[in-house]
């Protein structure tokens, strides 16, 4: 990306990090990839009385080039994961992505053959929203959320490091965060 | 994907049941189904552009896909693809108990979740036979949520039309309105969507302590919304330069095409199933059916404002009229009283959620063995319903909703089918928007007031 | 009335008209089925055995036992009731005077709950929708949709398409049912006659495979375009996947258990 990826870990970098994220948050546009139920609960949060625009995302970029930020809002059935992949690719990095609902988090209610079962089989995803729909309320925490993450993420060497440490981190747990004994069903 | 075939089965069938060309698409072949479209066709020295408005798009009201063939500025050919939230609800619906079922019909047409809910426990209970015994109350209950359904189901109609012609208040004024009700639904049925509140039988549970206040609150202040509204859009000149003799669907058309709800009324028909074939005793209320001729994108903008005003018209009487029978009790029940299909447990808010009253739970515990019997019959396998099939229609905000259920006796449904507005609406869309402009085609999709989640199930 | 609450024996099981109200006397309650010895009844097919879920040779309950045989098709004698009886001879009577004859058309009629079903054989369903149309004493002009129900034990009978037909003029309502064996699964398209159903029977293809004649444009409309199989039919799995909770894993919901 730009040339703050490029800078040498150190006092500098974690300066520009923090101003980086402080910016990177403050203005995400959304590239609201509003599908179902949770898409009018979406467009309810960008009304008056829970507002989006305070965080200055209420510009929802409709092209997803100028998009920071994809709200899978609804449930994506089979015919539409290629498009949410590709539209995921078309958007430029930095780039993060909230599965609003639990559709797209996890198949929801629909436990069949139409629906996948969660978008986290076709996208990366870094907030995941549980509720039928979720509230308005639940969606602007999930947003605050995103935006101390955002915030505190890190850039170049250091971001490198960090992955590669969770990654690690990750690799020994089951599914469900227990240790499970070897041979058990789970 | 495959060069264009020539005219052989569909996928999977064995014989010859197409006609014409057949393209084939497996993803991402889009360069290569163009160029064979380019290629087949006689242009005529035209320059004709093949668009796709894309299922992501902002002004397809939901996950709809358009491919228009454009020359210059009028669209030669439109068609549509659908199918981008098909969620297998019908076939989902065989798996579970009758009174499950509502949670899944619920969700299809997402915006009108009570005429879902509505159309299927109507058909349900024609085949139960216990149409005439539910309770009035319920009826009453259950026609005012239909009628705030129609008006909220309108607004996030109109909003979104004003915001695709560019207008972004229109919107953020329909959402202002549209939220006070949810916070009516919120009250009355938990959610502020997706609500699974009307069941077979009757309801889930009565009012709460509050409502009528909350909703008389509300109707004070709705006339004024509504009036801000129609202030701000009606005789708007951009507005009527857009919407005004474009999408024009004639009544010979809307029948050939089986266009029924506002598209219709839009032609001059009064045709609404609430007058002509009443449910829910809608017989007994007093409004009137709102009709325009000019058939236009307009007209229906029109209807759909004046069937607001005329929805808050009966939602008073509801109110009046529950009002006047006090609350709930066990001679104003909300539930059908057969012990053998009505929801057994008595809802009510403990300190650990809702559950069964504890006046319920005492009842099947300690005084009544077939309370407990039915109790746990009904909530484990449900009713049954004997065997048969039922269509029963109505008349939601977009149109006639038909549920045509097929039971085989037991206690899952057999075979649910949705025959929503939407699907057949959106066929129109050729008729709609071929021969006009291209930008004439975001008012001609508003004005139908699609709702994928209708159209795909 | 509703279905019984405690186990259905054969007979309930057999049709809807005997199961409604309390314990009707025999010949009343049978009096709108067509005639039917218990010895032909044992011949039918047999569509469902125990209930309850038992299978195994340990069950003591009995309901392992049952067998349920395939219930007769419900037809109705005149007098059908309410407007039914006018509808069917106004259709008699065009179908006579387009040289159709009414029981080649016309399999058998069904008025239950309050509407009215044809059952039309399907070559000659296109004339039988025109002059459903046409007819002015018929009228019915919108046809509110197609869909399918796949019947997986009716042999030679499996696919059914449903037409919800809608006068406007009349303020009534019909349903015509056609049905189609599973090997030849081939209906006339009503296109021609009320355009609405083009996207109708292609949903109805998506999902059951009954392929309409003359149809076109018969392609997959709500499944990707390169879907194999049609998901609606009985013989087609849900699809889902196991859930996973802590410390358990329930099965898809077509896998679970059920008590019908």
């Amino acid at each position: 990306m730009g040339v703050e990826e490029k800078l040498p870990s150190g006092l500098l970098l974690t300066s520009v990090e923090k101003a980086a994220g402080w910016a990177r948050a403050r203005s995400v546009w959304p590239a609201t990839f509003g599908l179902a139920c949770c898409a009018i609960e979406l467009f309810q949060t960008g009304g008056p009385k829970h507002d989006l625009a305070r965080f200055g995302m209420e510009r929802a970029s409709n092209t997803p080039r100028q998009a920071d930020l994809m709200i899978v809002a609804g449930r994506v059935s089979q015919k539409m994961a290629p498009v949410l992949r590709q539209i995921y690719d078309q958007m430029s990095d930095p780039k993060w992505v909230i599965s609003m609902g639990v559709c797209a988090s996890s198949g929801g209610m629909f436990n069949n053959y139409a629906i996948v079962q969660g978008v986290d089989h076709i996208v990366p995803v870094d907030i995941y929203l549980p509720g039928c729909p979720p509230r308005p309320e639940m969606l602007l925490d999930s947003i605050l959320k995103l935006h101390d993450k955002i915030m505190n993420s890190k850039l170049g060497k250091n971001r490198d490091r960090e992955i590669t440490e969770l990654e690690e981190a990750r690799l020994g747990l089951s599914p469900l965060g227990l240790a499970v004994p070897e041979g058990s069903e789970l | 994907m495959s060069a264009p075939q020539t005219p052989t089965a569909p996928a999977g069938a064995d014989d010859d049941a197409a006609e014409g060309r057949v393209y084939t698409v497996s993803g991402e072949d889009w360069d290569e189904v163009v160029a064979a479209a380019n290629e087949a066709r006689d242009f005529e020295g035209g320059e004709r552009l093949v668009i796709n408005m894309g299922p992501q798009h902002p002004s397809t009201h939901g996950v709809l896909r358009l491919i228009l063939t454009l020359e210059g500025e009028t669209v030669v050919e439109v068609r549509a693809s659908i199918g981008y939230l098909h969620t297998g609800i019908e076939k989902n619906m065989e798996f579970r108990t009758w009174t499950q079922g509502v949670t899944f019909c619920t969700r299809m047409d997402y915006l009108m979740p009570f005429f879902n809910e509505a159309a299927y426990c109507i058909a349900v209970e024609r085949l139960l036979g216990i149409e005439d015994r539910i309770p009035e109350r319920a009826q009453i209950i259950r026609v005012m949520l239909m009628e705030f359904n129609r008006v909220s189901s309108h607004l996030q109609g109109i909003g979104p039309m004003g915001m695709e012609l560019g207008a972004t208040t229109i919107f953020l004024q329909g959402l202002r309105m549209r939220e006070r009700i949810l916070d009516l639904y919120e009250m009355i049925t938990g959610l502020r969507m997706n609500h699974a509140y009307i069941r077979p039988g009757g309801l889930a549970q009565d009012l709460p302590p509050g409502a009528l206040e909350a909703i008389r609150t509300f109707m004070d202040g709705a006339p004024k919304l509504v009036h801000d509204l129609r202030t701000l859009i009606d005789a708007n000149p951009v507005f009527i330069g857009r919407t005004k003799g474009v999408a024009y669907l004639d009544l010979a058309s809307c029948m050939a095409l089986g266009v029924t709800g506002p598209m219709l009324r839009a032609t001059g028909l009064p045709w609404d199933l609430r007058k002509s074939q009443p449910y829910c005793g809608y017989e007994t209320y007093d409004f009137d059916v709102p009709v325009t001729d000019t058939c236009d994108a307009y007209g229906r903008y029109i209807l759909r404002m004046e069937e607001i005003e005329q929805s808050l018209k009966i939602v008073q009487q509801c109110v009046d009229r529950l009002a006047a029978r006090g609350p709930s009790g066990p001679d104003d029940p909300v539930m059908i009283r057969d012990a053998k299909i009505g929801w057994p447990a008595q809802l009510s808010l403990g300190p650990d959620g809702l559950g069964p009253s504890p006046e319920h739970i005492a009842h099947i515990m300690g005084q009544s063995m077939e309370a407990l019997i039915h109790h746990f019959k009904l909530i484990t396998e449900g009713f049954r319903v004997p065997a048969g099939q039922v269509y029963a229609a109505v008349e939601s905000a977009r149109g006639e909703l038909g549920a045509h259920v097929v039971s085989d006796g037991t206690t899952r449904p057999y075979r649910v089918h949705f025959r929503d507005p939407s699907f057949t609406n959106l066929q129109s869309i050729a008729s709609l928007c071929e021969g006009g402009q291209v930008a004439d085609v975001i008012p001609a999709i508003a004005s139908i007031d699609p709702v994928m989640g209708g159209v795909d199930r | 009335m509703s279905g019984p609450a405690g186990p259905a024996g054969p007979e309930e099981v057999h049709g809807a008209q005997a199961a409604q109200g309390a314990v009707p006397a025999a010949d009343e309650a049978n009096a709108s089925l067509p005639a039917r010895a218990g010895e032909e009844r044992l011949a039918e097919p047999v569509v469902r055995t125990g209930m309850f879920g038992v299978a195994t040779t340990g069950d003591t309950s009995g309901y392992g036992r049952l067998r349920v045989h395939r219930p007769p098709p419900l037809e109705s004698s005149r007098p059908y009731g309410s407007y039914f009886d006018t509808v069917a001879d106004a259709l008699g009577a065009a179908l006579q005077a387009a040289g159709v004859g009414y029981s080649d058309a016309i399999e058998r009629v069904v008025a239950d709950r309050g509407e009215l079903t044809f059952h039309v054989r399907r070559q000659l369903l296109p004339e039988v929708a025109a002059q459903f149309r046409d007819d002015p004493a018929l009228r019915f002009e919108l046809c509110t949709g197609v869909s399918g129900v796949h019947y997986l034990e009716d042999t030679d009978r499996e696919l059914h398409a449903v037409y919800h037909l809608l006068s406007i003029t009349h303020n009534r309502r019909v349903r015509l049912e056609v049905s189609t064996p599973d090997t030849d699964r081939h209906i006339p398209s009503l296109v021609g006659v009320y355009p609405t159903c083009n996207w109708h029977e292609r949903e109805t293809w998506d999902f059951f495979g009954i392929i309409f004649d003359g149809h076109p444009a018969l392609t997959r409309i709500q499944m990707p375009d390169d879907w194999k199989g049609h998901p609606q039919r009985k013989d087609y799995p849900l699809g889902g996947i196991p859930v996973e909770y802590r410390g358990a894993k329930i099965p898809a919901p077509d896998e679970r258990r059920h008590y019908a």
